[in-house]
C-alpha cells in the first residue's frame, strides 16, 4: 500500500484541508445560503438603555409594499416566550434569580439595542425601510451600567423578579483565609476592573430557517459553535420536536464564545418561516452585532492578599461583582462563577483562598463566554497580585513566582477549595525556558541602562494554568450546566479504505478537518488525504456538545482516538483471519497488522475494510462493515500552563505602549499539528494584548453603547501587533487518550497580565503600581503626569 | 419598485454581466446577491474590516463603500477570479502554505489586498506589509502568519515559479 507517511502525519505541520475552499471563495458561510423565495428578517431595536414601552405602532410598516409581516412580543410569545438559560449555576443557595429573557421586549426595554419588533420583507432593502416605519413610543427610565452601582441601595430596578438587581451570590472557600490574613507579614488590598469586551468574530451572526409545513420539519442554518446544543434549546424553547429540527453550522467565521449562546434572532427566523411559509434569513450588521451578540468579561474585583515577608502568598480573598448584562444568556451564570472561581489560585500553592461572586443585572447587552471565559479574569488577578507582592517585599517578580509555584512533584495537585485536581505540570520548566529565550539577566541589565537614559521600559510576566477540555459530565452537572460534556466520534471506514469521520465538536477556524484527520490517519495507518472530517450538521452527526472551553482536541480528539482503537480491535480479528494466524500472533507495526516474526505478511486497515464489506470471509462472531463509534466522557479536565514574557517601552510624552518583545512558552501536552497550535496561540495572544491595551465596551450613564462599531471599538490591526516568539514544553495529560491539553484559550488567558505587568514595571520608577485596563495612551499619560507632579 | 432600478454592465472576473439594480445597492451586495459570488464577505458596516475588498479597474477597494452603479463599465476582480488555468494564484498558495487563515472569513479581502500590495511592491518588508494591511481586520491569526503569507506570495511571484494545481491535496 502506498501509505507514504501516515504515522508521521500526527505531529506534523501539514497544510489545512479546509483551506482550498476558503481561499477560492467557495466556503459556505451561513450568509452564503441563498434559498429561493427567502424573505429577510430585521429587527427594530431599542434606542434606550432602560425604558417603558408606551406603544408600538406597526401599521405603517405592515402596509409597506413588500412587507410580509411585522411582529411584537404579543405575536411571538405563543411560539417562544423566553430564551432558555442552560447554566443555572449551582452553589448559590437560594439567591439565584434567573430573570425571563423575552425574545422581543415585553413592555420594557432593558438594554440599548434590545429587539422590540420583528420585520419580515421580501428583500433586505424593503425590510430596512419597514424597520424605520415602526413607531415605538418609549418612557425612558434611569439606567444603571456599573456593576457595584447596580446593587447599591436606590439603584433603578431592572427586573421585578431580581430585587436589588442581584442575580446570585456564589462562594468557594478553601482553608482559613481570614485567619491567614490576620497573621500575614504583609497585606495588600487592590481593586481591579476587568473590563467588558466584545468578541468581534469577523463574521457577524446569521440564521436562515426553512420550515416545511407539510412535514413539520425545519432546517436552520446558523452561526453556531455547538449545533446540537442549538437544536436542543430550539426544541425546548419552541416545542418543535427535536427530531424534526436539523441545525447546520457550516463554515463559521470565528466564534470566541459569542456563537455559543442561543439567541432570539435565531428562534424568530424559525417563527417567521413557520408563520409565512417561506424561508427566512436574518443577517446581523456589525453595529447590530455589537449590541445584540453577547459581550464578555465585565468584573469589578476587590482583592485582599496576605504574604510572608519573603513573598510567599498565604491568603487570597476575592470579591467580584460580575455583570450578566440585562438578561441571563445561555451559559452566562456559569462563566463568572465556576469557570472563574475554581482556578483562583492558578499555578500557585495558596493554601487559604476564597472567592465571592455577586452576579448582577445591569442595563447592558447580556454577557456570556468570551475566549477564556472566567479564567482570564482569575489569571489577571493572580498575576497582578504576584507583582504587587513582589514590589511590596522587594523581590524580583520571577523569584516570587517560583516561590509560590506548585512544584512538579506535587501532581496530581488538589486546589485548596477542593474543586480541581491539576493533572500534570512543570511550571518552572516553562518559566525557565521563557527566561532563557529572553536572556533574562541581560534583559534586566539592559532595562537598567535604558532607565538610566530616562526611558520607561518594563518587563512583564504571566505564569498561568488553565482548566479546560470541558467535561467531565459529572462535574458539569454538579456545576449546574444543563448538559453532558462528553463528546462523540464515529469512524466509518469505507470498502475502499477511505474514511469518513463524524465529530460532535465544531470547527470555526480551529482546523479540525485537518488535525482530526491527523489523529485518525495515525491510528488507522492511512493517508490524511483519505480521511474526511464531518461536523456541524445535526442530521449527519448523531450528537455532540460543540466547541468551547478548549475542548475539541482533548474531548473530541480523545473520542476519535478511542473510536480508532475500536476500529483497530475489530480489524485485528479480520486481519488475523485473513492471514490465517491467531489474533495474538499479529501486531500493529508501521501502519499495518503484521505477523510476528514475519513482518512481510501483513494486512492494512483498507484490506480489512474490504473484507469486512465483502463479508463472506469473516471470522466467527465478527459483523459486516467497518464502522465504530465512541462516546468519550473524560475523567478530569485538562490543565495547560506556561509563562509569557512581554517587554515594553512606554512613551513618556504620549503614554503610548510599544511592545518590544513578546515571548510565549506554552505547554498543551502533545501537539497534533504545530502550525495550527501556533496559529491558535498567535490569535489568542492578539486578543489578550488587545484587552490590556485597547479594547473596552464603553457605556454612558444612560446605557448607550459608545463603542458601538468598529470605528469606536479598537480591535488590533496588523500594524500594532508585535512579532510573537513562541516556544513550548510538552507535559502530556496523563488521563487524556491523546495526552493533549487544549490550546485555544491559553494565549488570551496569559497575555493580558503579561502586558499590564510590563507596563506597570515600566512605570514603577514613578511610583505607579496599578492602572486599570485598557492601558490606552491618554490614561497612561495622565498617570505619568500625575505621578510627576 | 422596478421603476427605481437602473441598468449597469459590469465585467467580473472576465465575464460581462448586464443587470438592473436599485441605485442604493452596494457593490458587495450586487456581487453576492445578484451574481451569487459569495466569496466576497461583509464583516462590518463602516468600511473598517476590509472583508469585502475586491479589485476594481486595477485598484483594491472596499466593495461595501462603492455603489453597484459606480462600477458600471468597470472591470472587477474577486476572490473567485484569483485562480487561473487550474492553478492557484501565488497569494492563495501563500495563505495556504503559511496558515494565513483560520476561520477564513476575512481571507478573501486580505488576499485581494495582498494582490494589490504585491503589484505595488513585490518585495515588501514586514513593516510595509503590516502598514499596507491597515484596512483589513482579522480576529483569528494575530496577523503573524498573514505577514508570512504575503512574503511567501511575493517570493513566488518574484521567482516566477509555477503554483500548485487547484485540487491538489495536502500530500500527507
Amino acid at each position: 500500500m502506498a501509505v507514504a507517511s501516515p504515522t508521521r502525519a500526527f505531529g506534523a505541520s501539514i497544510r489545512r484541508r479546509e483551506d482550498p475552499r476558503l481561499i477560492t471563495g467557495r466556503g459556505k458561510f451561513t450568509d452564503d445560503i441563498h434559498l429561493a423565495n427567502a424573505a429577510t428578517a430585521m429587527f427594530v431595536r431599542s434606542p434606550h438603555g432602560h425604558a417603558r414601552i408606551v406603544s408600538i405602532d406597526t401599521s405603517a410598516a405592515a402596509a409597506h409594499p413588500g412587507v410580509l409581516g411585522v411582529y411584537t412580543y404579543q405575536d411571538v410569545k405563543g411560539f417562544i416566550s423566553g430564551m432558555p438559560c442552560a447554566w443555572p449555576t449551582t452553589n448559590t443557595g437560594d439567591t439565584l434569580k434567573l430573570a425571563t429573557y423575552p425574545p422581543l421586549a415585553d413592555g420594557k426595554v432593558r438594554f440599548f439595542g434590545e429587539a422590540v419588533a420583528l420585520v419580515v420583507a421580501v428583500d433586505p432593502n424593503t425590510a430596512a425601510d419597514a424597520v424605520d416605519l415602526v413607531q415605538v413610543e418609549y418612557d425612558p427610565l434611569p439606567a444603571v451600567v456599573n456593576n457595584e452601582a447596580a446593587v447599591a441601595p436606590g439603584a433603578p430596578l431592572i427586573h421585578d423578579s431580581a430585587p436589588g438587581n442581584q442575580a446570585f451570590r456564589w462562594s468557594l472557600v478553601g482553608g482559613d483565609t481570614n485567619g491567614a490574613l490576620a497573621h500575614a507579614d504583609v497585606r495588600i488590598s487592590q481593586t481591579l476592573v476587568n473590563q467588558r469586551l466584545i468578541a468581534t468574530p469577523m463574521e457577524t451572526r446569521c440564521a436562515v430557517a426553512d420550515y416545511n409545513p407539510a412535514s413539520g420539519e425545519v432546517t436552520v442554518w446558523v452561526t453556531s459553535q455547538n449545533p446540537h446544543i442549538h437544536r436542543l434549546l430550539i426544541a425546548l424553547s419552541t416545542g418543535i420536536p427535536e427530531h424534526k429540527i436539523r441545525v447546520i453550522a457550516g463554515d463559521v467565521g470565528g466564534g470566541f464564545g459569542a456563537k455559543l449562546p442561543y439567541y432570539a434572532g435565531e428562534a424568530l427566523c424559525i417563527f417567521a418561516s413557520k408563520e409565512l411559509g417561506v424561508p427566512v434569513r436574518w443577517s446581523e450588521s456589525r453595529s447590530e452585532n455589537y449590541v445584540a451578540t453577547a459581550h464578555g468579561r465585565d468584573h469589578i474585583q476587590h482583592i485582599e492578599v496576605g504574604a510572608t515577608k519573603e513573598g510567599k502568598i498565604t491568603a487570597l480573598k476575592v470579591t467580584a461583582y460580575a455583570s450578566l448584562g440585562a438578561y441571563p444568556s445561555t451559559a452566562a451564570p456559569g462563566v463568572p462563577t465556576w469557570l472563574f472561581g475554581c482556578i483562583i489560585q492558578g499555578p500557585y500553592d495558596i493554601p487559604n483562598n476564597e472567592v465571592h461572586v455577586i452576579g448582577v443585572y445591569t442595563n447592558t447587552t447580556p454577557t456570556d463566554a468570551y475566549r477564556g471565559a472566567g479564567r482570564p479574569e482569575a489569571t489577571y488577578i493572580l498575576e497582578r497580585v504576584i507583582d504587587l507582592v513582589a514590589a511590596k517585599v522587594g523581590r524580583d517578580q520571577v523569584d516570587v513566582r517560583r516561590l509560590n509555584f506548585v512544584k512538579k512533584d506535587q501532581f496530581p495537585f488538589k486546589v485548596a477549595n477542593g474543586t480541581l485536581t491539576y493533572d500534570s505540570g512543570d511550571y518552572e520548566l516553562a518559566l525557565d525556558q521563557a527566561l532563557h529565550t529572553v536572556d533574562y539577566t541581560h534583559l534586566r541589565a539592559w532595562q537598567e541602562e535604558q532607565r538610566a537614559a530616562g526611558k520607561l521600559v518594563g518587563i512583564g510576566f504571566s505564569s498561568y494554568v488553565e482548566v479546560c477540555g470541558l467535561g467531565p459530565s459529572s462535574a458539569a452537572n454538579a456545576m449546574g450546566f444543563a448538559g453532558g460534556l462528553y463528546d462523540s466520534a464515529t469512524i466509518r471506514v469505507h470498502p475502499t479504505g477511505k474514511v469518513t469521520v463524524f465529530t460532535g465538536v465544531h470547527s470555526h477556524g480551529q482546523g479540525h478537518e485537518t488535525s482530526f484527520a491527523q489523529i485518525v490517519a495515525r491510528d488507522l495507518g492511512v493517508k490524511v488525504d483519505d480521511v474526511d472530517v464531518i461536523h456541524g450538521d445535526t442530521d449527519k452527526v448523531q450528537h455532540g456538545m460543540g466547541t468551547y472551553g478548549s475542548r475539541s482536541a482533548p474531548v473530541g480528539g480523545g473520542a476519535l482516538r478511542l473510536a480508532g482503537m475500536k476500529i483497530r480491535a475489530k480489524a485485528q480479528k479480520i486481519a488475523a483471519h485473513l492471514l490465517e494466524v491467531a489474533e495474538e500472533d499479529i501486531e500493529w507495526v508501521d501502519d499495518a497488522f503484521r505477523v510476528k516474526g514475519s513482518p512481510d505478511k501483513s494486512k492494512t486497515i483498507p484490506d480489512c475494510a474490504f473484507a469486512a464489506y465483502m463479508a463472506g470471509n469473516l471470522p466467527a462472531g465478527v459483523t459486516p462493515i467497518l464502522e465504530e463509534q465512541h462516546w468519550y466522557d473524560p475523567e478530569n479536565f485538562v490543565y495547560p500552563f506556561g509563562t509569557h514574557i512581554c517587554v515594553v517601552e512606554v512613551d513618556r510624552e504620549t503614554g503610548e505602549t510599544h511592545i518590544k518583545r513578546y515571548v510565549a512558552v506554552d505547554d498543551c501536552g502533545e501537539i497534533i499539528n504545530p502550525m495550527l497550535r501556533d496559529g491558535q496561540v498567535h490569535g489568542g495572544i492578539a486578543q489578550g494584548i488587545a484587552q490590556a491595551l485597547w479594547e473596552e465596551a464603553v457605556y454612558d450613564e444612560n446605557g448607550q453603547l459608545l463603542s458601538g462599531s468598529l470605528m469606536d471599538y479598537a480591535i488590533p490591526k496588523a500594524s500594532v501587533m508585535p512579532h510573537l516568539e513562541l516556544g513550548h514544553t510538552v507535559t502530556p495529560s496523563p488521563h487524556n487518550p491523546l495526552g493533549v491539553k487544549g490550546i485555544g484559550e491559553a494565549g488570551t488567558i496569559a497575555s493580558t497580565p503579561a502586558v499590564v505587568n510590563a507596563v506597570m514595571d515600566a512605570l514603577s520608577p514613578l511610583g505607579i503600581h496599578h492602572i486599570d485596563m485598557p492601558l490606552r495612551p491618554a490614561k497612561v499619560w495622565a498617570a505619568i503626569d500625575a505621578a510627576s507632579h | 419598485m422596478e421603476e427605481n432600478h437602473v441598468g449597469i454592465t459590469v465585467e467580473v472576473n472576465g465575464r460581462a454581466h448586464r443587470s438592473t439594480v436599485e441605485p442604493r445597492t452596494l457593490l458587495v451586495d450586487y456581487l453576492r446577491d445578484d451574481l451569487g459570488l459569495t466569496g466576497t464577505h461583509i464583516g462590518c458596516d463602516t468600511g473598517q474590516c476590509g472583508a469585502c475588498t475586491v479589485i476594481v479597474d486595477g485598484q483594491s477597494v472596499k466593495s461595501c463603500m462603492v455603489l453597484a452603479v459606480q462600477a458600471d463599465g468597470a472591470h472587477v476582480r474577486t476572490v473567485e477570479g484569483l485562480a487561473q488555468d487550474g492553478r492557484y494564484h501565488a497569494v492563495q498558495q501563500g495563505f495556504w502554505e503559511k496558515h494565513g487563515l483560520q476561520c477564513g472569513f476575512c481571507t478573501p479581502g486580505f488576499m485581494m489586498q495582498t494582490v494589490q500590495i504585491l503589484e505595488d511592491n513585490p518585495d515588501p518588508s514586514d513593516e510595509e506589509i503590516r502598514d499596507a494591511l491597515e484596512g483589513n481586520l482579522c480576529r483569528c491569526t494575530g496577523y503573524q502568519n498573514i505577514v508570512e503569507a504575503v512574503k511567501a506570495a511575493g517570493a513566488t511571484i518574484r521567482s516566477g515559479a509555477e503554483t500548485m494545481a487547484v485540487g491538489t491535496g495536502v500530500g500527507a
